[in-house]
């Protein structure tokens, strides 16, 4: 039994989701091999070689592997496949672009977005955006997974001296092409990825509010967030969305500032490991979820907030 | 130029999920329904390519159950020039839709299809992708801008950290993301319209797909619930409560 895992990288350096992904392989039970599909990835293979558990890495090295097209990777992923019993993948955008192409091809039905592995064949996840968890069983001789990264310890980034090995790259699929990234040029964390997120809601009453913020974002070097209220008021775009339909988030705190805590705000952000609420209604639904509470005007509150963390 | 658009019925994104006590699934007994909001960014996409003059025909298609044919008049409310229902009762995964989805494309032959990222009830986020393995399309996921010019459809992509463009050669695959538009409201003129709008109902029988799931639900669980917190009476004892309690700054 051995499972592969794809390696999350922008070629020059692995990315922290591929360690998570690591140590959900590892529970599977098995090896774990890891397969780094890049373009003069060198430097990401050799950090992968020094992952903690990772007995074998595979390098398929191709200039049509640079950005990581789902279509090439998935591909290359295919020609390796017959040997393993479980294949991973992160559940980020990178992993879920690439996966299900994998498992349609292998004609497998995938295991989306696990947060335990409770034996090989069955895995927890979470459903209704969080709302119920399932436990799976899958019949498939392969099993096609993605993993929450919040649901799994990063394994050792060192510590690891796993052999390398080089595959033949699949050829170019020809019909996606490349064309450019633009990375947000925030100095913030990005919300999916932030250990700290300030969100506001309706209760900011206007977008120009937002800025009181910021203060307390810089603070706390933290992302910053939106309910879907604000974001359907105008006030800030919808990319900040907090929610069921938005980003789903478990940084270690979140403050919600004039956020009354409606069920689809509440789906995206209740795994937090500490949430703090700011809300002049002291019967607001978001203070049944948040470990500290303060009841008052955020105008005045938050200012304070900023004062008192110096 | 035809796009497909399908569309999936869920449980309304307002609606707070009960599991039940049995732990065998959520109760969806009597709970509102609707589309799920990315196939409504799906179509409401589609329908703009089609007022550009880009697009001739917009046919909406869902497969489930038979109250999928509200799902689909929906649909055809916003704008949809017809609708296709796969008809079943079975609870169907992800690699079923894809399946019976690529027969319907095989058979209507669009140049793009048009889905939801995800659908919010079992945030499998895998239909889009899987349909364009078995078609052999190219894939644009989680798309927040869409070009359609010159057999070709350039998408930005919302991916994590900034935004990424690719260029696809046609037919391809899209998924919606959040930012890519507003849908419009359904007019009530509109309902009225989409009644007279064709509806064909087929099965997966008839399309020659095994339907079959490959996934066992073993139970359904509450997730842990948080513990009520409290309430502090001030800024100082909250950053107090932060540092020294929850050790979170």
């Amino acid at each position: 039994m051995t499972a592969l895992v794809i390696a999350e990288h922008d070629n020059a350096s692995l990315k922290g989701s591929t360690l998570n992904t690591v140590t959900a392989a590892a529970q599977c039970g098995g090896d774990v091999h890891v397969l780094v599909a890049g373009s003069n990835a060198g430097a990401a293979a050799a950090a992968a070689a020094q992952i903690a558990g990772v007995s074998k890495v595979i390098v398929a090295d191709a200039a049509h592997f640079a950005d990581g097209l789902a279509e090439n990777v998935a591909e290359q992923v295919l020609a390796i496949a017959g040997a393993y019993s479980h294949i991973l993948a992160p559940a980020t955008a990178y992993g879920k672009n690439i996966l299900p192409r994998v498992a349609a091809k292998l004609d497998v039905a995938q295991v989306s977005e696990i947060t335990k592995v409770v034996s090989p064949d069955t895995f927890e996840r979470p459903i209704y955006a969080g709302n119920a968890i399932a436990t799976v069983q899958s019949s498939d001789k392969v099993k096609v997974i993605t993993v929450r990264t919040t649901g799994f310890d990063a394994a050792a980034a060192t510590g690891g001296s796993a052999a390398t090995e080089t595959a033949a790259a699949v050829a170019d699929s020809g019909k996606s092409v490349f064309v450019g990234r633009e990375l947000a040029k925030s100095d913030r964390p990005e919300l999916t990825a932030a250990k700290v997120i300030v969100s506001g809601g309706r209760g900011m009453g206007s977008g120009e509010a937002f800025k009181i913020l910021e203060p307390l974002a810089d603070k706390l070097g933290a992302a910053m967030g939106a309910s879907r209220a604000a974001v359907d008021a105008g006030f800030v775009p919808n990319d900040w969305q907090v929610g069921q339909t938005g980003k789903i988030v478990a940084p270690s705190l979140y403050i919600a500032v004039g956020i009354s805590g409606a069920i689809q705000h509440l789906a995206g952000m209740k795994d937090s490991k500490v949430i703090v609420a700011v809300n002049k209604d002291p019967e607001a639904p978001i203070f049944s979820v948040a470990d500290y509470g303060i009841v008052g005007d955020l105008f005045e509150v938050v200012p304070q907030l900023v004062a008192e963390l110096g | 130029m035809k796009v497909l658009v399908p569309v999936k019925r869920v449980v309304d994104y307002n609606v707070k999920v009960r599991v039940k006590s049995d732990g065998t699934g959520v109760d969806i007994a009597n709970v509102k329904m609707s589309m799920n909001p990315f196939d409504e960014i799906a179509l409401e996409e589609a329908m703009r390519l089609k007022e550009a003059g880009k697009v001739a025909e917009v046919v909406a298609v869902s497969c489930g159950v038979t109250q999928a044919q509200e799902t689909l008049r929906t649909g055809m409310a916003i704008g949809a020039d017809r609708g296709i229902l796969v008809e079943t009762a079975v609870e169907l995964e992800p690699l079923a839709v894809a399946k019976l989805l690529k027969a319907v494309a095989e058979k209507e032959q669009p140049q793009l299809i048009i889905l939801g990222k995800q659908a919010i009830d079992d945030d499998s986020n895998q239909t889009g992708q899987m349909l364009a393995a078995l078609l052999g399309w190219p894939q644009a996921t989680f798309a927040s801008k869409v070009v359609l010019e010159d057999g070709k459809v350039t998408v930005t992509r919302e991916v994590d950290g900034g935004l990424e463009t690719v260029a696809l050669t046609l037919p391809a695959i899209v998924t919606t993301d959040l930012r890519l538009n507003e849908p419009r409201y359904v007019t009530l003129p509109n309902i009225m319209k989409a009644k007279k709008k064709p509806l064909d109902v087929t099965k997966p029988e008839d399309l020659g797909v095994d339907v079959t799931p490959r996934l066992k639900t073993l139970s359904v669980a509450e997730p842990a619930k948080r513990s009520a917190g409290i309430k502090v009476p001030d800024v100082a004892t909250l950053v107090a409560k932060l540092r020294t309690e929850a050790k979170v700054i």
